[in-house]
């Protein structure tokens, strides 16, 4: 692991003639959102032929600062350099136009239109359609990629990995600077992963600037050439390629944890969440299997909607005290499948049993009464009205029950000192229990969602992507509260895209693929080569 | 309907230090957009050549000034107040009913026909307690095309709701001059129920019982939609319908309920009308209430009480203008660009606010 | 029955058929552009109207049918930008400023018609009309389909140009992502707002025309409220019509036939009061709607403002 980065490139660069000094940078970049300084002081280079991966927990700034390069906001102080040009960019056909190709997140497709559609995007209205030009460069595009699409298939059918792949081409659609890929991998299986690696090679090798935003350390040591720590909005340090490529991943991680923490001790279980091998607490329970199962799940099936993966056929048990993780990449049926749980969704075949008794067709409320509780991965789109207040968010479910309501009549004084009883109870931090619910941060309004749904009665939890959008405190937070609950006799099922957040916290890991679970493998030494075959189809070994 | 519409609307309180301001803000907010409409519509009348000044000042004294003025407009408030309490219930679900003229009609024609056929066989009261139940029933009827195609197939409520205004207008007008005509009377329209079987005026004026049947049936439906579970639901399903059904709500029979009440509540409107001041429907009469309360209604935030406040404002104005029509050569149709000078200054009004909220937010 | 099928009565309900119809095809077609683009224009009914007032007015005064459906074009265009700029640029909700506007032009087009016509009513003359050679000549479909004026012609023609356009051009492809995924066109590097902007107003300019049209070649005079729903009946034709311009043209054809059915059995000797022909059209719409309720689509991005970084 010699000579990774500086001194080849330095030849190479003098081969192709590249300019010497960062293809791009950001100076002094400061960006105020009401209530926060997203970025403060930001400064960072970014090299041609170099990975460069940006660091930082949830909420460090990284999306902001992505934004910014993409022409999507304006900084309020500072400067953006290309070259050593200073420019603005105000949309995000500059950006495109000054050479930054951005690879968001969130897939920016249109799912109804076709591959090659897709990356003719951009032309004036009255231009016309130039289909041939557009698969000339597709076809350039996807030899250097190294991937092979049907440019005529319809982007709402292809897979979130393929989706990904136009997705990057479309970023170098205009040519090749710098590529921004923001949190690439969190779609993705194991392999996928690994494609992509290989593909970010390729490119690295042709002389594209790469930056890749993570809050993974372990990918940002595996695939970056640099690594700058994001904290709190600030760059709280940086690993040059010379220092990085001598370290060993044990080194790099106290490096960073160092640059992250000053005070180790405290954040000690943060930086254990950030790295991500972080103690298995599950090891600390041991789960009753004599018992008959709590929960008895066989051969769901359910309807598919426009887009949709149905569920095929799963089949599972669930015992009292157990952390069951469902994995997967996102769109196999998991959505589905927490909603047939929840009693959201109708079963089309199959069957639920709960401690014996067929609850397949009870529907919501009757589940609820149940004690089943279903923590949402939309906590704004979904589990909660962001317009309504704290207290009566709380009592969502369980509008028109007794002691909220009597005989139809709602009781506001009790609701809104039971919602001040949970507020203190669980830490919510909120002016009052009248606050519209979409004024609190992310993570509390997990701490609503979980307050609401972990109540007495519950008997049975299902997680959606509990820490999605988290930073490192919230999330252990929810991590702790999944592990209590599990330990005062709760029966859990975890769905979640994030593979160490369920080696972390789980007994067992099912994976879904398809809209079967196609295995179910026990949290033990080789699990996660387990789990990643079985995410990419093929039978459990 | 803002976060700060339905979060008001759903506990009618805010924090205590802050009312002040807050009552400030909330008067602007309403009196901004009004005085910006009346000052456009002025300068329209101006470039007509008429004196805008003299016609407001018309309107204000004939509207509310005099007592023969001031009794037309609070005999006007019942139709109104009763449409306005059908459009809180459909607008705080997040359904937009605009089917109410053809609902209003409908209904009316129902009565028109079945009030003097029933007052032959049965006395005054239980007649008019028929007719006005049969009336809403008529109205919620009129609505279960819209409600079950939205709740089935999430079909647009807005086209369907107008469309089967327009239809109705139309078969009411048919059912005037063909089935239900009064065969002695030269222009066509139903049997005249005599002015002493009509609803019971209060003491002695002009007014009639069921402008306090209005009154009494918003302030009914504002404490539904504010204490009931019902309400709760209603609002959940406008504001959220992901949430609603995540929350375990039916949302497809709540959609149909909330249809049928807010119709039937217009069909009463259109029963009481006829019951209290027509006794008869004349062909091709139709006094278009149903859009014309949407600007009450929003301005009044969904609010039942402020709402009554915001019709006798509206009330005045159709009263004063009507007469204008007549006196000062200004048409009723100015009134129509009123409301939606109205609505639209209430809309930027609004958005501004807005803007001003998330700036100090910080 | 024998009695329908008479020359008369054909040729009758055709022309009766095709001068109803267009009005509803211009509305159509304009209200399928903005609601591709993601805009549920609710206000299209004023565009129409405003746009039947200013080609009355244009016409009656300068004699130029020509310029009166460039007026009325105008005029439909002028409401469409005050939509425009406050629900496109700035993201007032489109149902409430919709429902304002058509107010609005109602009451303003009866007010100024009452102050300069209500004592005189004046017509036009009879619109020009082009008798296409030939084909104008067959019977019964002859004087029925082929002799109505250009813009009927143009009317048509614009169905197959905006076929050719959804298809073959950016127009097309701009005017689907911004009603489908508005962040994946801006992303790509094109103004959303633009693209929905020239949309609506394009879609003002057809309404226009077709208001003109009902007005003055339809009627020969502008009476208040003269529209009728005739541009609701376009947002339905609209959200029928799946994307497609031919079954625009094909909806409007049916409802316009059911529109001229009055005259078309006055003129066949059978009387049916208006009123009850009067709900055809009304009772036909909503007969389709529940028919083919399952297949009606509409962008999922419809009525919903686009905010940059919003997601």
């Amino acid at each position: 692991m010699n000579e990774r980065g500086a001194s080849s490139l330095s030849s190479k660069g003098e081969e192709r003639g590249f300019v010497p000094g960062p293809v791009a940078a950001v100076r002094n970049i400061t960006k105020r959102f009401p209530g926060v300084v997203a970025n403060d002081g930001v400064s960072l280079e970014f090299r041609a032929g170099e990975i460069h991966a940006l660091l930082g927990e949830n909420g460090a700034g990284k999306s902001t600062l992505i934004g910014i390069l993409a022409g999507m906001q304006q900084p309020d102080e500072g400067e953006i350099l290309i070259g050593d040009q200073p420019v603005t960019i105000g949309s995000p056909r500059e950006s495109l136009a000054l050479g930054i190709g951005t690879v968001f997140q969130h897939v920016l497709l249109v799912p109804s239109l076709t591959v090659i559609e897709n990356l003719m995007l951009g032309g004036s209205w009255w231009q016309r359609l130039g289909r041939a030009p557009a698969l000339k460069r597709f076809r350039e595009l996807s030899a250097l990629l190294g991937v092979a699409i049907d440019p005529d298939a319809e982007v709402g059918r292809l897979s979130l990995g393929e989706q990904q792949q136009v997705e990057i081409m479309r970023a170098l659609w205009r040519g090749e600077k710098v590529l921004i890929l923001d949190e690439p991998t969190s779609m993705l299986t194991p392999q996928g992963v690994h494609d992509l690696g290989q593909v970010m090679r390729r490119l690295k090798e042709k002389g594209v600037a790469l930056i890749l935003i993570t809050h993974k350390l372990m990918e940002a040591y595996e695939f970056g050439d640099r690594i700058s720590v994001l904290r709190l909005g600030r760059v709280a340090g940086e690993i040059a390629p010379e220092r990085l490529t001598k370290m060993t991943e044990a080194e790099a991680i106290d490096a960073v944890i160092q640059m992250m923490f000053a005070n180790r001790a405290e954040h000690a279980r943060e930086a254990e969440t950030l790295v991500g091998r972080g103690r298995k607490a599950h090891k600390d329970r041991a789960v009753d299997r004599s018992a008959p199962p709590r929960l008895r799940v066989s051969a769901l099936q359910t309807e598919a909607g426009l887009g949709e993966c149905p569920l095929r056929g799963v089949s599972f048990d669930l015992w009292t005290g157990e952390v069951l993780g469902i994995a997967g990449v996102d769109g196999n049926g998991q959505k589905h499948l927490a909603e047939v749980l929840a009693g959201q969704r109708r079963v089309a075949r199959g069957e639920i049993k709960l401690d014996g008794a067929d609850i397949t067709r009870d529907g919501v409320p009757a589940r609820r009464r149940e004690g089943f509780r279903y923590i949402t991965d939309e906590r704004l789109g979904e589990g909660t009205v962001g317009a309504f207040s704290v207290a009566t968010n709380l009592v969502l479910k369980e509008i028109g029950a007794e002691p909220y309501w009597r005989r139809g009549f709602s009781d506001w004084d009790l609701i809104h000192s039971h919602a001040r009883d949970q507020i203190q109870r669980h830490d919510i931090r909120t002016p009052s229990e009248k606050t519209p619910l979409a004024r609190l941060s992310g993570g509390n309004i997990q701490k609503v969602l979980l307050a609401r749904e972990l109540n007495a009665e519950a008997s049975v939890a299902i997680f959606n992507k509990p820490t999605n959008g988290l930073d490192l405190q919230n999330t252990r937070l929810a991590h702790d509260r999944i592990l209590a609950s599990a330990q005062r006799g709760l029966a859990i099922v975890v769905v979640s895209t994030d593979l160490d957040e369920l080696l972390e916290i789980c007994d067992r890991i099912g994976v879904m693929f398809q809209g079967r679970l196609t295995g179910i493998v026990d949290n033990a030494a080789d699990v996660e080569h387990k789990v990643g075959l079985l995410m990419t189809g093929a039978a459990a070994p | 309907m803002t976060a700060e519409v339905q979060s008001k609307a759903v506990e009618g309180k805010s924090p205590g230090g802050e009312m002040a301001r807050e009552l400030t803000a909330a008067v602007l907010r309403v009196l901004i957009p009004v005085l910006l409409a009346l000052a456009m519509g002025g300068l329209i009348l101006l470039v007509l050549g008429k004196d805008p000044l003299a016609y407001y000042g018309y309107v204000l004294k004939r509207g509310l000034l005099s007592w023969g003025g001031l009794q037309e407009t609070l005999t006007r408030m019942a139709p109104l107040l009763l449409i306005a309490a059908g459009l809180i219930v459909a607008f705080r679900a997040g359904i937009w009913n605009l089917g109410g003229d053809g609902q209003f009609l409908l209904a009316a024609v129902v009565t028109a026909a079945l009030g003097p056929a029933l007052i032959d066989v049965l006395p005054r009261g239980l007649t008019l307690v028929i007719c006005m139940i049969v009336s809403m029933l008529v109205g919620a009827l009129w609505s279960v095309i819209p409600a079950l195609l939205k709740a089935r197939y999430g079909v647009n409520e807005i086209v369907t709701s107008l469309m089967m205004s327009f239809l109705g207008t139309s078969f009411a007008n048919v059912l005037v001059k063909l089935f239900f005509r009064d065969p002695t009377t030269t222009v066509p329209q139903t049997r005249d129920l005599p002015v002493d079987d009509r609803l019971p005026r209060i003491l002695d004026t002009t007014i009639h019982s069921g402008v306090l049947i209005a009154v009494a049936v918003v302030i009914l439906v504002h404490l539904m939609m504010t204490r009931t579970s019902f309400g709760l639901k209603l609002q959940i399903v406008g504001a959220n319908p992901a949430a609603a059904i995540h929350a375990g709500l039916n949302v497809g029979w709540l959609t149909i309920a909330t249809f049928a009440l807010s119709a039937g509540l217009i069909g009463l409107a259109g029963s009481v009308e006829i019951l209290g001041v027509w006794g008869t429907v004349r062909a091709d009469w139709n006094p278009s209430f149903g859009l014309l309360v949407v600007p009450i209604v929003f301005l009044a935030r969904l609010n039942g009480y402020a709402v009554i406040g915001f019709t006798l404002f509206f009330s005045a104005l159709m009263i004063g203008g009507e007469s204008a029509a007549r006196r000062i050569g200004v048409p009723q149709h100015y009134v129509l660009v009123l409301v939606a000078l109205l609505l639209i200054f209430l809309a930027l009004v609004e958005y501004l606010d807005h803007l001003r909220r998330k700036r100090l937010t910080a | 029955m024998e009695a329908l099928l008479t020359q008369p009565f054909v040729t009758s309900l055709l022309f009766g058929a095709v001068t109803a119809g267009v009005p509803l095809l211009l509305a159509g077609l304009g209200e399928q552009i903005s609601e591709k683009a993601g805009v549920l224009n609710i206000g299209i009914e004023g565009m129409m109207l405003f746009g039947a007032y200013t080609g009355f007015v244009a016409a009656y005064y300068s004699g130029s049918f020509g310029l009166g459906f460039l007026a009325g074009g105008l005029g439909g265009m002028a409401v469409a930008a005050i939509v425009m700029l406050l629900c496109i640029r700035h993201g007032l909700n489109q149902i409430v400023i919709g429902i304002a506007v058509t107010i609005g032009v109602e009451g303003l087009t009866a007010l100024l018609h009452f102050f300069q016509f209500s004592r005189t009513y004046p017509r036009l003359d009879r619109a020009p009309v082009v008798e296409l050679p030939g084909l104008s000549r067959i019977p019964v479909l002859g004087p029925g389909l082929f002799s109505h004026n250009l813009v009927v012609y143009l009317a048509v023609i614009l169905v197959a140009a905006l076929t050719w356009l959804f298809r073959s051009t950016y127009v097309g492809l701009n005017l689907e992502a911004a009603g489908n995924k508005p962040a994946a066109l801006d992303a790509a590097g094109v103004d959303v707002i633009r693209t929905r902007s020239l949309a609506v107003l394009t879609t003002g300019f057809l309404a226009g025309v077709g208001g003109a049209y009902l007005a003055n070649v339809g009627a020969g005079l502008f009476v208040p409220f003269m529209t009728g729903g005739a541009g609701f009946i376009g947002i339905v034709l609209a959200m029928l019509a799946r994307g497609r311009p031919i079954w625009v043209l094909l909806g409007a054809a049916l409802f316009g036939a059911s529109l001229s059915m009055t005259t078309a059995l006055q003129v066949a000797g059978i009387n049916i009061p208006t009123d009850v022909v009067q709900m055809l059209p009304f009772a036909m719409v909503m007969l389709v709607l529940v028919i083919f309720a399952r297949h009606s689509m509409l962008p999922p991005a419809l009525g919903l403002p686009y905010v940059r970084g919003d997601r």
